[in-house]
């Protein structure tokens, strides 16, 4: 604040306070759409309060959408494309900022440049890939003729094939590839001084142990600022999940269980029990960022500057 | 920054930078490559491998008439979404960064829009927007019909639109709230002692030191509004009434995956991907000149 104003300072809360509606009043309406029964959310206009069957709602969408194995996949999802993510991200990191060797910068463009195009636009090949993950070898087996002269050796044909459909290796391993994480630990480790390496090697500690010792119990903020942003986007997924599940009993997560919430044109208007549902799916992030806030907001204005 | 402290080690790097290496190769460029074969090749319909069509792809999907309609209105979508969710987050920036007492309570709710999934908003939105439910819908009790998202498109991209606008508005906030609190409060209060009231100081100062940011998330938010609008519309109007909220990637996923048209679906593909790219550039093009304060 550099000069008093009171005027100005009541402009000033009341422009918060409207921010504050327009953030809120959808979830407001979802926890109180969430909470009333059939009768009350079908009301027109709504009356825009609390009711009590909050708990029926979920309970009734629980059961419709199969949400508890759903969340267990989830959570395995999210927390294994978030691990995934940070264990490669920082050893990639600390191989191009800490290695001498003469493919560094190659590797770290290779790495790099996976950013500019998102799995959305070029969802189709990379489906194709994840039905058989070996294609691309067994491409590289025929071109040299090495699948020939095996074949005309042994008489065996060399057939690689994995197929990622339907099994969690599928839903985590395409994702775990991350320019944006490997980016934000280069970042970091570049501001470590010469100093502390020079340190190091003359105690005698090897590249791993300063890795462990030194580098990790340094980059703890920053660990955890990408955790977050990587939970709340592995969560989110949506479309690739979609995909890569024909089996959605046992393989789907929650976010694509929403649509199967959604009434149908012409079934019962039960907009409380989807409501229910939508909460209990977009809570697991919003406490994540809720209680992460601090240590996320640095994370992303560091990654993406 | 050219480090003197270095490890030598011929195989160590490659054990820790391989992973990623083979992850990046397998499941990013390999399908891309794939991309490209597809889009300039066409699977001949008794099998026997793909024959070699030149631009025959790219010339089919651009006599379409259909795909120049979802091209601009993908652009009008872009551009609106990002417009709108930029202007509510700025304004609601510029107040914040005045922080008054209690202002981090509002700043931390302001940036909850981001954790949320594009689909649990779009069902949200779609309950709060549905003609027949007693939020926006209450307007057709007084004049009937006069709001139905189902039926009418211009309705049905609004509401798309005002969804993925929202959605943005926590990590557009984010940014322009630290943009804002970088510039050195010595300049803001030079500005004062010279009787700059704070709108002129907000439209002569505190924005043109903040452009850079601005550009930058000018840029990301045209990238999503261009690829990450599939999960909104797939939860709130599959593309429908009638094709009116069919962007470029619904229209990529539909060909591909509902059409099997693994050409046109690679060429459309193409397409967007160079769309992103030359946003991308311009964006490092920009990075180059800052913003200095001193």
């Amino acid at each position: 604040m550099i000069e008093r104003s009171p005027i100005f300072n009541i402009v000033t809360y009341a422009a918060m306070t409207l921010g504050l509606l327009v953030v809120l009043v959808p979830f407001w309406i979802v926890v109180v759409a969430g909470s009333q029964s059939l009768q009350e959310v079908s009301r027109v206009p709504i009356v825009l309060w609390p009711s009590s069957h909050l708990w029926e709602n979920i309970q009734a969408a629980w059961l419709r959408a199969d949400l508890g194995p759903k969340m267990i996949n989830s959570f395995i999802v999210a927390i294994g494309v978030t691990a995934g993510k940070i264990i490669l991200a920082s050893i990639s990191a600390f191989a191009i900022v800490f290695f001498d060797f003469k493919a560094r910068m190659v590797c770290f463009w290779l790495i790099f440049i996976t950013l500019m195009l998102p799995l959305e636009v070029r969802i189709v090949p990379t489906y194709a890939i994840a039905a058989n993950a070996l294609l691309p070898f067994q491409f590289v087996l025929d071109t040299l003729g090495i699948t020939g002269l095996v074949q005309a050796v042994t008489s065996v044909r060399i057939g690689l094939e994995w197929n990622l459909l339907n099994s969690y290796t599928g839903l985590i391993l395409p994702l775990v590839a991350t320019a944006t994480g490997t980016f934000l630990y280069r970042q970091f480790f570049m501001t470590i001084p010469d100093e502390l390496i020079e340190a190091s090697k003359m105690d005698g500690a090897s590249p791993v142990r300063f890795f462990f010792d030194v580098l990790l119990p340094l980059s703890r903020t920053n660990m955890l600022a990408l955790a977050t942003i990587m939970f709340v986007s592995s969560w989110n997924q949506y479309l690739w999940p979609l995909l890569i599940t024909t089996d959605r009993a046992n393989y789907g997560t929650v976010v694509m269980q929403l649509k199967a919430l959604i009434p149908t044109q012409n079934g019962t208007p039960d907009w409380n029990v989807t409501m229910a549902g939508a909460l209990i799916i977009m809570l697991p992030p919003l406490l994540v960022v809720a209680l992460m806030q601090r240590w996320f907001v640095r994370g992303l204005i560091t990654r993406d500057k | 920054m050219e480090r003197r402290a270095f490890y030598r080690n011929p195989v160590l790097p490659w054990l820790l930078i391989g992973p990623q290496l083979l992850l990046v190769l397998v499941f990013f460029y390999w399908p891309t490559s794939q991309a490209l074969y597809w889009a300039f090749t066409l699977e001949q319909p008794w099998g026997g491998g793909n024959s070699w069509v030149w631009l025959d792809n790219f010339i089919a999907i651009f006599r379409d008439r259909e795909y120049w309609a979802t091209v601009v209105r993908s652009a009008f979508y872009a551009m609106c979404t990002t417009g709108l969710s930029m202007a509510v987050a700025l304004f609601l920036a510029c107040f914040v960064d005045r922080s008054l007492k209690g202002t981090k309570l509002f700043q931390s709710v302001y940036v909850w829009p981001y954790a949320i999934a594009a689909p649990a908003a779009g069902v949200a939105f779609r309950f709060i927007f549905a003609p027949q439910s007693g939020i926006i819908g209450s307007i057709n009790q007084i004049w009937p019909g006069i709001w139905d998202p189902s039926t009418n498109g211009v309705h049905a991209l609004a509401m798309i639109i005002i969804c993925h606008a929202w959605l943005g508005i926590g990590y557009n906030f984010i940014f322009f709230l630290a943009a804002l609190q970088m510039i050195p409060r010595s300049i803001t209060e030079a500005g004062a002692m010279d009787g700059a009231r704070p709108l002129r100081r907000m439209f002569d100062l505190q924005l043109p030191l903040i452009a850079p940011t601005v550009f930058f998330l000018l840029i990301m938010n045209l990238i999503s509004s261009f690829t990450d609008s599939f999960g909104l519309i797939d939860t709130m109007t599959e593309g429908g009434p009638v094709g009116s909220t069919e962007v470029m990637v619904y229209r990529l996923f539909i060909d591909g995956f509902r059409g099997l048209d693994y050409s046109g679906a690679a060429a459309q593909s193409i397409v967007l991907m160079l769309l992103v790219i030359a946003l991308t550039f311009v964006q490092f093009k920009w990075v180059e000149k800052r913003v200095h304060y001193n």
